[in-house]
């Protein structure tokens, strides 16, 4: 479970050009479910979802991970619950080019210090779950949206975290490709991962398997 | 274990990076082992050389005395060598006849030297004048003497290839052929050398001589060897400021190639921060790739020093070094290596260069890593 207490986030603090992209946001994330933060470009969905993931930090207020409190955690920390509790999926999918799309996926296990063949085997199973077995060696490249796509989640569950964060995943994917991914999603609740999700597609917004949608416009909940 | 399984994780990453990055990398490697093939080359030829001439010298008189007058040296009167054998702690006194002469034939200065076991009318010559003359055993080569007319010997030895670093101008003949030759009296020799019991008495013999026999020079081995070494450090300063030039430009490159990031690798810096790097395995990783980059230009670099200076002859600067002449001696040094100039090699070029690798990246590996969301 995930608990948010008058989170803020506040641009270019005490300058003329100051905003607050989220403005007092209290919230709680349920384990094991869906959850999608919805809203129009600009509205904090990406914020958010950021101080979640302990990839930044709120202005004032306070997230709960579990009963842990993490926004006052020094970086070290942050960067260590990172790791071993979230796993991301980005818009732009942000693989390294050059890479396998083995390598790729093995990639946020490397500074852990598990063996290289274990993250390999770990990483072939995932790609057998995403049927792109055949794929694994391919520079990233080289591969089709869709297949850039699994990648990206294989990638996302390679620490095995108990938290998925995907922000606008299905953003630059046609509508077939964009069910698959949440098909994906669903099979990934199913085996107990809380999966959070930015998003303002409808497919995403409107899919039965969605447990929860939350509003977000201006930073603020609705 | 983890931590070696975590270093080896990260130097995969590395070399799979290096070769990504393949022409960028590549031309850091050609021009850093460059530099350390001319800087090692210049410090192994010098530093060998060296300790060549030292060991030729340990077999060189302890004491030279040579004779002044009016500032320059002169002939020295046989007479002193009984003055001098007279000093307490002197073993031996002998006196010694050289010279120079100048060949027109080939525009270059031979060191005769008179030697009491030589046949008159035969001469033993070095491999430099044996090439330069095309001179083999029992050719016969024509003088001119101080006279104006001829003579000529005939080439009873050709000096071993071993002594050509200086022996490769040399010519031995016999006393009276060299009297004969320059036409110096009977009495009179070029210096003598003097030989003493004790090494340590050598400055105070030295200095004894001097006080007897006003108008001589007593020259110590120790300060012909430290001529030699200024000699050979004046030439290796010469060879490092001309190549300062290169090193400059290779600071100016590696900074700029090393230091520089592009916009990919600051990219890449910040998916590794968002998907759980921390900061230190960033810097992990770019030390990694300073390291494989600087290290292994470093070691090809010295290493084909080495075989370019002591197997190929120092090919490309040995006239810089060696000297001036028409009679290049064609030798090879032997394998002398001065490990406190090779670490200093080391300090001053793989520690700028993983230092201009690792700040940038650390600057780049500080930022939030929510910025990747939003790129």
């Amino acid at each position: 479970m995930i608990r948010l207490k008058d989170i803020q986030k506040t641009f270019n603090f005490g300058s003329s050009n100051e905003y607050s992209a989220v403005d007092g946001v209290s919230l709680t994330v349920e384990q094991g479910k869906i959850t999608v933060f919805s809203g129009p470009s600009g509205s904090g969905k990406t914020t958010l979802l950021s101080m979640i993931g302990c990839m930044s930090r709120p202005t004032s207020g306070r997230i709960w991970l579990q009963d842990r409190e993490i926004t006052s955690l020094p970086e070290r920390f942050l960067t260590h619950i990172r790791r071993q509790t979230f796993g991301f999926i980005f818009q732009q999918f942000n693989l390294v080019k050059g890479l396998s799309a083995l390598e790729n996926v093995i990639l946020p296990a490397l500074p852990g210090g598990e063996n290289r063949k274990k993250l390999s085997e770990s990483a072939s199973k995932l790609f057998a779950i995403f049927n792109i077995t055949e794929r694994q060696d391919a520079r990233v490249e080289w591969l089709s949206g869709g297949e850039q796509q699994r990648v990206a989640i294989a990638r996302a569950m390679i620490n095995d975290p108990e938290i998925i964060i995907a922000d606008e995943p299905t953003a630059h994917l046609d509508t077939k490709l964009s069910r698959e991914f949440i098909e994906i999603f669903s099979s990934l609740r199913d085996r107990g991962k809380t999966v959070i999700i930015s998003s303002h597609d409808p497919v995403v917004c409107d899919s039965p398997i969605i447990d929860r949608v939350v509003s977000i416009r201006d930073g603020r909940l609705q | 274990m983890e931590w070696i399984e975590k270093q080896r994780n990260v130097l995969d990453f590395t070399l799979s990076s290096i070769l990504r990055r393949k022409s960028k990398n590549i031309a850091l490697f050609v021009v850093f082992t460059a530099m350390v093939f001319l800087l090692a080359s210049v410090l192994f030829f010098t530093g060998a050389i060296k300790k060549e001439a030292s060991q030729l010298l340990r077999a060189a008189p302890e004491i030279v005395v040579q004779r002044m007058q009016a500032g320059r040296h002169t002939l020295m009167p046989l007479t002193a060598v009984d003055t001098i054998s007279a000093i307490r702690g002197v073993s031996k006194v002998e006196g010694r006849l050289w010279g120079y002469y100048f060949d027109p034939v080939v525009g270059a200065n031979y060191t005769l030297i008179a030697v009491k076991d030589a046949l008159p009318g035969t001469m033993v010559i070095g491999n430099g004048i044996s090439r330069a003359r095309g001179l083999y055993k029992d050719d016969m080569m024509t003088f001119r003497t101080y006279l104006g007319d001829n003579t000529a010997f005939m080439v009873s030895e050709i000096l071993s290839a071993e002594s050509e670093l200086v022996s490769s101008d040399l010519m031995l003949i016999s006393e009276q052929d060299f009297r004969n030759l320059f036409g110096m009296k009977e009495g009179l020799v070029t210096d003598l050398s003097v030989t003493v019991k004790n090494s340590r008495e050598l400055a105070t013999i030295a200095q004894k001589i001097a006080d007897i026999l006003p108008d001589t020079r007593p020259i110590i081995r120790d300060e012909i060897l430290r001529t030699y070494e200024g000699a050979f450090d004046w030439r290796s300063g010469i060879m490092v400021v001309l190549l300062s030039g290169s090193v400059l430009a290779f600071v100016i490159f590696a900074w700029d190639k090393g230091s520089g990031l592009s916009a990919e690798e600051r990219r890449e810096i910040g998916i590794l921060k968002a998907i759980g790097w921390e900061t230190s395995d960033v810097l992990l990783m770019k030390f990694w790739e300073g390291a494989v980059i600087s290290l292994s230009s470093f070691l090809v670099g010295i290493t084909l020093a080495y075989l370019h200076v002591f197997f190929a002859s120092s090919v490309l600067f040995g006239p810089a070094l060696k000297g001036w002449s028409v009679l290049y001696p064609h030798f090879r040094l032997t394998p002398a290596i001065d490990f406190y100039q090779v670490s200093a090699l080391f300090i001053l070029t793989v520690m700028p260069y993983i230092t201009a690798t690792i700040l940038p990246s650390w600057r780049a590996s500080t930022i939030d890593p929510d910025a990747i969301m939003r790129s």
